[in-house]
């Protein structure tokens, strides 16, 4: 394996191992996307083979039905401890992006992830959040508290050096643990390839010239226009790509992410 | 300079820069700017950030393309620090935006810790300021050797030679004194693109290298993997047959078959497996760097913060140490205090015993004596463990040298260790420690004991004055356990007087007190629980016996009438009128709280006779 990857995947290993060692109740969020997924086969990395904390879907009902599919097999395949959190609540009052992508994210994915965090008590959430997707993820740190409601307070970060990360908290707050942080779009799909890593074929384009490079919900992911068949084509697509990632991303638009990220989105 | 003449750097290789400074030395616009020029911006950010610009009527600044936060830009400085990644002749650069308000120090700290480089950003027109001088003494306590220092905004001091040679003068006397050699200085303009990407034609009395090109001339440091080994253990998993112990190799290399030595335990073993997920071949060495994880030939038995290294250099241990510490915390850092260390993955509760001096790091010169350390400032402390810690000092190695000090919920502060200072403890340190390396093991271990016996080794130290009853609690507790099945051993100080100590006279009660403990290092060797009452020795014997058992578990329980203190390290302190079963009962529960009389290994031993 290239050596940067190897260090990639080293950092990532030991942010991991420092979760499982410091959290009593642990999960890690998994979209089905490439980088939770990459994350998910870091995990097993860090573990010898096993996933020891449970893994959280937060089903928004509007994802895009081969993306559950795949969900299941995998679960099923790597015995994995997989939970669901729906925001019952607000799908049953209606909630979808037409009443405006912002309050649809934070109702539907912050509150639904919210909830289950209150459900289950968990006080480490880890996520496979990059800091090259967008402007206030660059801001990270590996180790970030969250407040009694779940809230980010950028201004007042702790600091972090020498991977001594910040693992002591007070009660009813938790702690988002970033460890792909340091990983590019390109690194994620190298290191699939590197790694052989089963990943959802929605990325991939099946003839009519289209693929997915972001995943989400269907009413809000759209796909790029692209040939790439492979992975291999993938790599040599981003490589002379000047387009943001998350370009087919609509709540990204104007400041979205900021505020989003601020009430606790991923 | 051109192209031609720089270093071709491997296709794979990254290198972590940061960008520090004082305020608005132009930090953010050199990293737009670098970003611009080369064509490294997403498609329409530009364009993007021109129009926020346009409509909200304010100048285009290139800083507004990575101060992502709403309120950065508003106020027009970086709060946070940003990581960036940008390409460039074949290498790859992940590169820190450091904010340089020093309300924002930890978070610069937090932005250089992770760099192997920087560029230092000074205004030619505002010159040298606090900052500047603060940032260039946390780079050199960071262990960031390559400094390159970027004058900026020379087109406001009309690109004169004689400014920017006097900043150079100046700033360069600063860092000798920090023993730090700056790779080069480059005079630019950020804003009008001066020297950053492309030779610029307003200072032709300049024929250095440009900003691009002197990330070029950066070099990777690879150097760890040639050190002697420096394994923390972060952690055991016994999540099937295999017994990992896992960890990060903070520097030089294992392979199987090593012997390796873990301190502060002293235990050691030979490296049987590399154990590793999806990797064909199996592997069968690691290097500085790898987060790893191995198997040993015997099951000893060690904890996360212990350090691995080999025979012939084994890391220093010891409770008390000098250093160099910055304090990031809301409340200041005060002599005689509690905090929480961290070194590599060991954490143990920790005092500062003396504050040498706070450095003042505009002239640094040592300032008065004081009894705390503000937020931001930097001083050399004298730091005591509670418990014995093993490390290097930060000269010999950086990972094992370095520690953070935590204040209630937050990382606080960052040192790293100048000296080593010996205490009371350590000729017996030093004793125990070439004993146990040097000790000849059967093939029964530890481990195989706790096993067969149900429970590990334990010493339950009974103190306290005379005639408060811990003859009796030693007699009644040795009972209790050895009907419970559990191999106990009552060692009375007195017995060993009249043969092992028969040469010895009562004055000598140094080499009494260590032949007491090397007998209850031995019985201990042998797997039995040793219940001990000490009439004739102090508080201070019973810290040498610690040291000569260590790390077997030692109980101290102390007996009184009254209500008087128990000396420290007690565990279980009992006052007054007594009833020795109950006693005894929560000294087994406090063996059961400890590990020694583990559920997991076998309940209740049993026993075959044949006749």
């Amino acid at each position: 394996m290239d050596l940067h990857l190897r260090q990639l995947e080293d950092q990532s290993v030991y942010i991991l191992r420092e979760a499982y060692k410091h959290f009593d109740n642990l999960a890690m969020l998994w979209s089905m996307g490439k980088d939770s997924t990459a994350l998910l086969w870091l995990t097993r990395k860090a573990f010898f083979g096993h996933v020891p904390f449970p893994l959280i879907h937060i089903d928004t009902s509007y994802k895009i039905p081969a993306m559950i599919e795949y969900r299941d097999r995998i679960a099923r395949e790597w015995r994995l401890n997989l939970v669901i959190g729906q925001n019952k609540e607000a799908l049953a009052n209606g909630m979808n992006h037409t009443l405006g992508r912002v309050e649809c994210c934070t109702a539907l994915k912050t509150n639904g992830l919210k909830n289950l965090i209150a459900e289950k008590g968990y006080t480490g959430i880890i996520l496979g959040v990059r800091a090259d997707e967008e402007g206030t993820r660059a801001k990270e740190r590996y180790f970030s508290p969250r407040d009694k409601h779940g809230d980010w307070d950028f201004r007042e970060q702790p600091p972090e050096l020498w991977d001594q990360f910040k693992t002591a908290f007070p009660e009813g707050t938790h702690i988002r643990i970033h460890p792909l942080l340091d990983w590019t779009e390109i690194n994620i799909w190298e290191y699939i390839r590197a790694e052989n890593i089963p990943i959802i074929d929605l990325y991939f384009d099946k003839g009519d010239g289209t693929r997915y490079r972001s995943l989400g919900c269907a009413p809000c992911t759209f796909p790029i226009k692209s040939t790439a068949k492979t992975i291999d084509e993938i790599i040599e697509e981003l490589r002379n790509t000047n387009v943001a990632e998350r370009s087919g991303r609509a709540q990204d638009e104007g400041r979205g992410m900021e505020l989003l990220r601020k009430d606790g989105y991923m | 300079m051109t192209t031609a003449t720089l270093r071709a750097p491997s296709a794979t290789e990254h290198l972590n820069i940061v960008i520090v400074g004082h305020v608005d030395h132009g930090k953010s616009t050199l990293l737009g700017r670098l970003y611009a020029d080369t064509g490294s911006l997403p498609e329409g950010k530009l364009d993007k950030v021109r129009e926020i610009c346009r409509r909200q009527g304010k100048e285009f600044e290139y800083a507004f393309l990575f101060d992502a936060f709403l309120e950065e830009q508003e106020q027009g400085i970086t709060i946070d620090t940003a990581r960036t990644f940008f390409k460039w002749a074949g290498r790859h650069y992940i590169i820190i935006d450091a904010p340089g308000h020093k309300e924002f120090l930890k978070n610069m700290v937090s932005g250089a810790a992770r760099a192997e480089a920087a560029l230092l950003a000074i205004d030619a027109y505002e010159g040298v300021k606090e900052q500047s001088k603060k940032h260039g003494y946390l780079l050199s306590l960071l262990g960031i050797r390559q400094v390159a220092v970027v004058v900026n905004k020379m087109d406001l001091v009309g690109y004169r030679q004689d400014v920017f040679g006097a900043i150079e003068t100046e700033y360069r006397t600063f860092l000798a004194q920090l023993k730090v050699t700056p790779e080069r200085f480059v005079p630019v303009s950020a804003k009008l693109g001066d020297n950053i990407a492309k030779p610029s034609a307003h200072m032709p009395w300049y024929t250095g290298p440009t900003v691009l090109e002197t990330l070029g001339l950066f070099r990777k440091e690879t150097a760890r993997e040639r050190q002697t080994l420096r394994f923390p253990v972060q952690d055991v998993y016994k999540f099937d047959a295999r017994r990992i112990i896992t960890g990060r190799i903070a520097a030089g290399r294992i392979k199987v078959g090593d012997r390796l030595i873990f301190s502060p335990s002293n235990k050691s073993a030979t490296v049987k497996t590399i154990e590793a997920f999806n990797v064909e071949p199996v592997p069968t060495e690691a290097t500085a760097g790898q987060s790893t994880g191995i198997t040993l030939d015997e099951q000893i038995f060690i904890m996360r913060g212990e350090i691995a290294a080999h025979e012939d250099s084994a890391p220093l241990v010891s409770t008390t140490f000098r250093c160099n510490l910055f304090w990031m915390g809301r409340r200041p850092l005060e002599a005689g205090k509690k905090y929480l260390l961290r070194l590599a993955t060991r954490e143990v509760e920790c005092e500062v015993v003396a504050i040498h001096r706070i450095i003042d790091t505009t002239d640094l010169a040592g300032r008065e004596v004081k009894a705390s350390v503000g937020r931001n400032e930097v001083a050399e402390l004298t730091i005591r463990t509670k418990a014995p810690i093993t490390f290097d000092l930060y000269s010999d190695f950086e990972v094992t040298g370095r520690f953070v000090l935590v204040d209630q919920y937050d990382v606080s502060g960052g040192g790293i260790v100048t000296e080593a200072v010996r205490d009371e403890q350590t000729v017996l340190r030093e004793e125990a420690r070439r004993r146990d390396i040097a000790w000849v093991k059967g093939d029964v271990g530890a481990e195989d004991r706790a096993r067969y016996f149900g429970h590990r080794a334990a010493l339950v130290l009974i103190t306290g004055a005379r005639h408060t009853g811990k003859s009796l609690l030693a007699r009644r507790l040795e009972v209790r356990l050895v009907a419970d099945g559990r191999h106990t051993y009552l060692l009375d100080a007195a017995n060993l007087r009249r043969g092992l100590d028969a040469d010895l006279s009562e004055e000598d009660t140094g080499e009494i007190v260590r032949r007491f403990g090397e007998v209850a290092r031995l019985l201990m060797d042998t797997g039995l629980i040793v219940v001990s009452t000490t009439n004739a020795l102090g508080g201070a014997d019973h810290q040498a016996i610690r040291t000569l058992v260590h790390p077997t578990p030692v109980i101290a329980v102390h007996m009184s009438k009254g209500d008087e203190a128990p000396p420290p390290d007690t565990d279980l302190a009992f006052a007054g009128p007594k009833d020795f079963d109950a006693i005894a009962d929560q000294v087994m529960e406090e063996l059961k709280r400890r590990g020694v009389l583990a559920q997991a290994i076998g309940a209740k031993p049993q026993f075959h006779y044949s006749i």
